[in-house]
């Protein structure tokens, strides 16, 4: 349980990050918003079996921690976490691919685990850069940068409110838990025979709380609208800003770069 | 400004469960007057509360505000008459930062951008809340959630405030700043509370509930030193008019 707990409070530093004002933080986060999904488009783009090309692509993550000054730790420890996810989604491509690409030495390599490697790359990337959008922007920021790129203002709203309400949801399933805990002696963990009626619990109190939010949001005048504050406009900064970033994108996409350099160099020792 | 009274004749009201929480009830306040209603669990204090801003609407009888009844068409005038302050300021915040929470009556209401923020920086220092107002409400100690749920309600200007247990989970300090807070208002004042001595600080009269129905209705003291009524509706003397338990026990 302290466990969980200790997760939870991590959770938050993530967003406390965007409380720094640096370059990086100091664009607009529309912007941001924009680069990262473009650069996940990009990412996600390269066919399965490149790996050398996407190498770098890494220069993106690690010069917006840099210019972020976003500490390297808990972002690294977010990655461990959904390690075991990238694994699963990879996992089976060696097995079933078996097509040999290429000989290295005494070892074959074969298309499945390049496919392995790529899809590690590929997710490594892409959740960094999607932490770093949060350490760098805040919730709350790439909420109203969502509503102003054209996402529904329901959708954006339900996330604040799911972001705002997690931690509330957190508390209390910590408590039931404790309560359960306490009570229940040589198990560990929650039996299965209880987890029905713990759950149920916490979904209708969830189902009252809804309500009486409702009625705190009807006894200030709502019908339907939730303003949102609008996102900061654009400067010549954010336009630099994401034209550099979408030449850089691009240009590692259409021209692999390592290749190109150790054609060069190889050339240039013949 | 209008007289803001408050009218309740013959309110009955039944849960959708079947359980009825107020049987035939009728009060009148008048305009500034500082109400505390007071009973045990479940005496039907909230249920009371939520019929004056129409969270809740009679089953029989008929709730006045202001000279308005309270129905579906009036709704909109008499939420902006009626501050509601929830025992529980986790659901009354809930927006992203204590900034926006507090607006969001205020924007609601059609406010131009620039009164807005006047508005809200004007109440955020009324509670003391100023330095919050970039925090998001998770990071806020329970007086501070308070003080800001109160203001999210100040800055929509209402000319009753209606407190459900304002006092409940504060710590000392928390709740004498809370009670001195509320004394700087000139607002008509309905407190449903356990509260007791809080009420002998604020509300010159008391409003004892039971099973639904008024059992008391008068001057607090009065209805303190009776320690009959107090006993029936499931109540104790204010620990401030019980006997000291150092110096001289009765």
């Amino acid at each position: 349980m302290i466990k969980l707990k200790s997760t939870w409070l991590d959770l938050r530093t993530i967003d406390d990050l965007a409380a720094q004002n640096t370059f990086i933080h100091s664009l607009n986060s529309c912007t941001k918003l924009v680069t990262t999904l473009a650069f996940i488009l990009f990412v996600t783009s390269f066919s399965n079996y490149e790996v050398t090309s996407l190498i770098p692509l890494l220069f993106y993550p690690v010069a917006l921690m840099s210019l972020g000054n976003l500490p390297y730790k808990p972002i690294a420890k977010r990655l461990l976490l959904i390690a075991p996810f990238i694994v699963f989604i990879g996992l089976l491509n060696p097995i079933f691919d078996k097509a040999p690409i290429a000989k290295l030495g005494p070892f074959l390599i074969t298309g499945g685990w390049l496919s392995f490697l790529s899809i590690t790359i590929k997710l490594l990337l892409t959740v960094t850069s999607a932490l770093i959008l949060v350490a760098t922007t805040g919730m709350n920021s790439i909420c109203s940068a969502m509503a102003q790129i054209g996402v529904p203002k329901p959708i954006v709203i339900q996330i604040l409110f799911m972001y705002r309400y997690l931690h509330v949801l957190l508390e209390e399933f910590l408590k039931t838990n404790q309560a359960y805990d306490l009570r229940s002696f040589k198990t560990t963990g929650i039996h299965y025979k209880a987890w029905g009626s713990l759950l149920g619990q916490l979904l209708l109190r969830t189902m009252d709380r809804a309500q009486r939010i409702y009625q705190a949001m009807l006894c200030r005048g709502f019908d339907g609208k939730v303003p949102l504050r609008s996102a900061a406009s654009w400067t010549k900064k954010e336009y630099v800003y994401l034209l550099f970033c979408l030449f850089f994108f691009l240009f590692c996409r259409f021209i692999n770069i390592p290749q190109t350099l150790g054609r060069l160099l190889t050339g240039g020792f013949q | 400004m209008s007289h803001h009274t408050i009218d309740l004749t013959n309110v009955f009201y039944t849960y959708p469960d079947g359980t009825t929480a107020l049987r035939n009830l009728s009060l009148h306040i008048g305009h500034g007057e500082a109400v505390a209603i007071v009973g045990s669990n479940g005496s039907g204090k909230t249920t009371l509360l939520s019929h004056l801003n129409g969270v809740l609407f009679p089953t029989e009888g008929a709730v006045n505000i202001g000279g308005y009844p309270v129905v579906k068409e009036t709704l909109s005038h008499i939420r902006r008459t009626v501050g509601m302050i929830f025992q529980n300021p986790d659901d009354q915040l809930f927006m992203p930062t204590v900034y926006d929470d507090v607006a969001f009556g205020p924007l609601n209401l059609g406010y131009p951008p620039l009164e807005v923020e006047k508005r809200v920086m004007s109440v955020l220092k009324t509670v003391g809340a100023y330095a919050l107002k970039d925090r998001p409400p998770y990071r806020l100690s329970g007086g501070q959630k308070r003080a800001v749920a109160i203001a999210a309600v100040l800055a929509m200007d209402p000319a009753i405030l209606v407190m459900d247990e304002p006092t409940a989970a504060l710590d000392p300090l928390a709740r004498r700043k809370l009670i001195t807070l509320l004394h700087t208002f000139s607002h008509t004042k309905i407190i449903a509370t356990h509260d007791l001595d809080m009420v002998l600080d604020l509300c010159k009269r008391t409003i004892v509930l039971h099973n639904g129905t008024i059992l008391a209705d008068g001057p607090t003291l009065e209805i303190f030193r009776n320690k009959l009524i107090l006993e029936q509706a499931g109540l104790e003397q204010p620990f401030s008019m019980q006997n000291c338990p150092v110096c001289s026990k009765s």
